[in-house]
């Protein structure tokens, strides 16, 4: 399967075990979701199970919460990740904070499901990579997957979840792994062993990371596509780097960085959104407070620059093979 | 700046509104349009929305100037009825009165009243099934006072103290009651508007039979959440009951800033193709009215309707507000629509089912029982004594479970106040 069929495979099963799971967003119902990521299942479960929505992601989001408190498990669709801001207050001041503020009476046990990051011409607005405003709310969870695999069973686990997930689908790779080189195609996920998806029900836990390669050069933390652009770049030049795939910002898996980063003692951080105030610089600082005495370098970060994501320059921003290469370098220079 | 070439052209000019009075003007709401009571028709509840927009432009009134009850929205209750629903509007009255001078003493950080529209809430708690799921904003205590929440537990709540189920996690009055249908209140405005379409979609989709009504001033129909909510609603053909406040004043703001220059806020629910209705908010009875034909119409899936409340806000919008400062200060009595508790009181006693030393031992009544909820209230300690809740509830409820970075965070606050040599308690 590739990524897209694995998370249309994961709404599949959950939408077959509990009658609660409803899907909603724009173009989702008749058509299947402009990425197909629903494709079929209004077919197979009806039309009040999964439908189309006005074009309100304010409403989509605070729709879901009321659906969320009446007892049911929304999992809304926001098309792009960059449309998902008209919602912030509903995810921000309400979805996030309904538990906390009625002791557990009420809670928005609701998946948000949104294609983000750049890498395929989008421009400003089908490009952004908007994880650091969600990491930064309490009461959000913030996931990542990066293989087929990881995106059924972590889809899973957050539609169960019974707090407010926020979803975010690499859409760079819903098609096979990309090693991060602008001229090269997204590779196929049926060559690959991620691509080896279970049709039935599975879950990966919230807030495990997984060691995507082992190594005792330097520690690579990384999330979503830039999981694959990091792998290219350690075959590329063969140093012996450990990339840890975060897969869950929050919760963390703290102990994952630890252990990693105390045994290779050096660590750089990779993501494609904007550097400042970006979720690289909370795991930078959670490395140093924890790490330091460990550290034989100073902890780095490669990501996006702080400009609007460009159209025509897109992979001048986006953190490729190159720019990450050089950052290893500084780090293993010492 | 326009160009040379232009300059032949009139000027564009700005309009801000501006209320008709400020203080010191005397006041003269003679302008204000009060159709005569009975005189607003009652479609069927099955007919399409476009077929009585006239509805959003008029006002349903029942209680005309003698009081008595006329026209084809008097819901005939019983007196027995009226008399609870008046003794429920007078201890939401007597209820603001204490807790607004609990907050003058410091006993809490803040109150807000509902002073003026008490018919507003009260009637619809009425009118609504008791499991029906209510979405309310800042001033529909009356929901829970006619739904029989205890006055001591909104009490606790406003107190934020040991007896606060929220354990102080929340502003005074923003009361979450689910054994009432009360949904949590949000201090953001209008962001319950689509969650209670939400709740009413779920109902639906699951073949409940529950409805939902949720409630938003006429300052905050500004807010795109309101917007989207209709939109949502009307597309699926919700059941829910949507509910604006129009009462006048949107803290220091009046309703001209949320467009009522330019038309009603019943008019809202025109171009959506719901069902419009603009009610006399301080006619007990109107209200009443139109809250059943509207949960009448959500309840056999005609969908949803729109009522605008027209009554006033008589005190300041909370107890950091001071309306003198902004408004006239003989707004309050000159309001045509006069005093909903009044107005009630007075048709009881038309009919004969009441008299005005009823209604003194009633009120009398009524405010021992707020000073006895009060005195029991207070045995669980006020928040003007120091913060009463465990400290380690602070960490309660963020997510279901608490991850690591909560529990690290937890201990640290935990050594920082056993340090500070003066512990609080611990969580039993």
């Amino acid at each position: 399967m590739n990524m897209i069929q694995a998370i249309n495979s994961a709404m599949d099963v959950m939408m077959a075990r509990d009658p609660g799971v409803i899907v909603m967003g724009e173009d989702v119902g008749y058509f299947g979701g402009v990425f197909r990521a629903t494709a079929g299942l209004q077919a197979k479960y009806g039309k009040t199970r999964v439908f189309d929505t006005p074009i309100t992601e304010i409403g989509i989001i605070g729709v879901s919460i009321g659906m969320g408190a009446y007892g049911l498990r929304p999992v809304p669709e926001i098309q792009f990740a960059d449309y998902i801001y008209p919602a912030l207050d509903q995810l921000v001041s309400e979805a996030a904070r309904l538990r906390y503020r009625s002791d557990g009476e009420f809670t928005a046990p609701i998946t948000v499901r949104s294609p983000f990051g750049g890498g395929i011409f989008g421009g400003q607005t089908h490009s952004q990579s908007p994880e650091g405003i969600f990491t930064h709310v309490s009461g959000l969870k913030t996931v990542i997957p990066s293989t087929p695999y990881d995106a059924k069973g972590l889809l899973i686990a957050a539609i169960e979840d019974n707090d407010p997930t926020i979803f975010f689908e690499p859409k760079r790779i819903y098609n096979g792994p990309f090693n991060g080189n602008w001229d090269a195609p997204a590779a196929n996920w049926s060559k690959h062993p991620a691509g080896e998806v279970p049709t039935g029900y599975y879950k990966i836990p919230l807030g495990k990371a997984a060691v995507v390669r082992s190594g005792e050069a330097v520690t690579m933390l990384a999330y979503g596509t830039m999981v694959h652009v990091c792998l290219q770049v350690v075959a590329d030049t063969g140093i012996d780097a450990e990339i840890i795939d975060l897969r869950t910002l929050v919760p963390l898996d703290i102990e994952a960085i630890e252990e990693s980063v105390k045994k290779t003692g050096r660590c750089l951080i990779v993501h494609e959104a904007t550097r400042t105030g970006g979720f690289g610089a909370e795991l930078s600082a959670l490395v140093q407070e924890r790490c330091f005495y460990h550290l034989e370098a100073p902890v780095e970060r490669v990501t996006g620059f702080d400009t609007p994501y460009p159209h025509s320059l897109e992979w001048a921003y986006f953190p490729g093979p190159v720019r990450i290469g050089m950052a290893l370098k500084k780090i293993l220079k010492d | 700046m326009a160009d040379a070439a232009r300059s032949n052209l009139p000027p564009l000019a700005l309009h801000v509104p501006e209320p008709k009075y400020r203080p010191g003007d005397t006041v003269d709401f003679s302008d204000v349009e009060v159709p005569p009571a009975g005189s607003a028709r009652r479609p069927d509840t099955a007919e399409d929305a476009r077929n009585f927009t006239d509805l959003v432009y008029t006002m349903v009134r029942v209680l005309d100037d003698e009081n008595r009850a006329v026209g084809p929205w008097d819901p005939k209750l019983s007196p027995d009825t009226l008399r609870r629903m008046l003794r429920h509007m007078a201890t939401v009255r007597a209820f603001d009165e204490r807790m607004f001078r609990a907050q003058r003493q410091g006993k809490t950080s803040f109150y807000m009243k509902s002073m003026g529209e008490e018919a507003v809430a009260v009637p619809q708690a009425y009118a609504l099934d008791a499991d029906d799921m209510c979405f309310p904003s800042y001033r529909q205590q009356g929901l829970l006072i006619a739904r029989g929440c205890p006055m001591v537990d909104m009490m606790n709540q406003i107190y934020s103290n040991r007896g606060d189920k929220l354990q102080g996690k929340q502003l005074p009055i923003m009361y979450s009651e689910k054994r009432f249908g009360f949904f949590s209140i949000s201090g953001n405005l209008a962001t319950q508007y689509p969650q209670a379409v939400g709740w009413a979609m779920a109902s639906a989709s699951r073949g409940d039979t529950r409805i939902a009504a949720t409630w938003c001033g006429e300052g905050s129909t500004a807010e795109g959440d309101f917007h989207s909510a209709l939109t949502f609603a009307t597309v699926y053909r919700a059941p829910v009951i949507f509910n604006v406040v129009n009462n006048q004043w949107a803290i220091s703001s009046f309703s001209g800033f949320a467009g009522a220059e330019a038309t009603t806020f019943a008019a809202r629910a025109v171009g959506y193709g719901i069902a419009g209705l603009r009610v006399d908010g301080n006619d007990a009875l109107a209200v009443y009215a139109a809250t059943l034909w509207a949960a009448e119409r959500a309840r056999t899936n005609a969908g949803p309707t729109l009522i605008e409340h027209f009554t006033y806000r008589a005190e300041g919008h909370s107890t950091s507000d001071d309306p003198t400062q902004y408004r006239s200060a003989g707004e309050p009595t000159a309001w045509p629509l006069g005093d909903p508790i009044r107005r009630l009181k007075d048709h009881l006693i038309t009919l004969g089912e009441w008299s005005e030393e009823r209604q003194a031992a009633m009120d009398k009544d009524v405010a021992d029982e707020v000073k006895a909820a009060q005195k029991e209230a207070e045995k669980n300690g006020i928040l003007g004594h120091g913060l009463l809740q465990s400290l380690d509830t602070l960490f309660d409820g963020v997510f279901e479970e608490m991850p690591w970075h909560l529990r690290e965070q937890r201990a640290q606050m935990l050594a920082e106040e056993t340090e500070s040599g003066r512990p609080w308690d611990r969580k039993k």
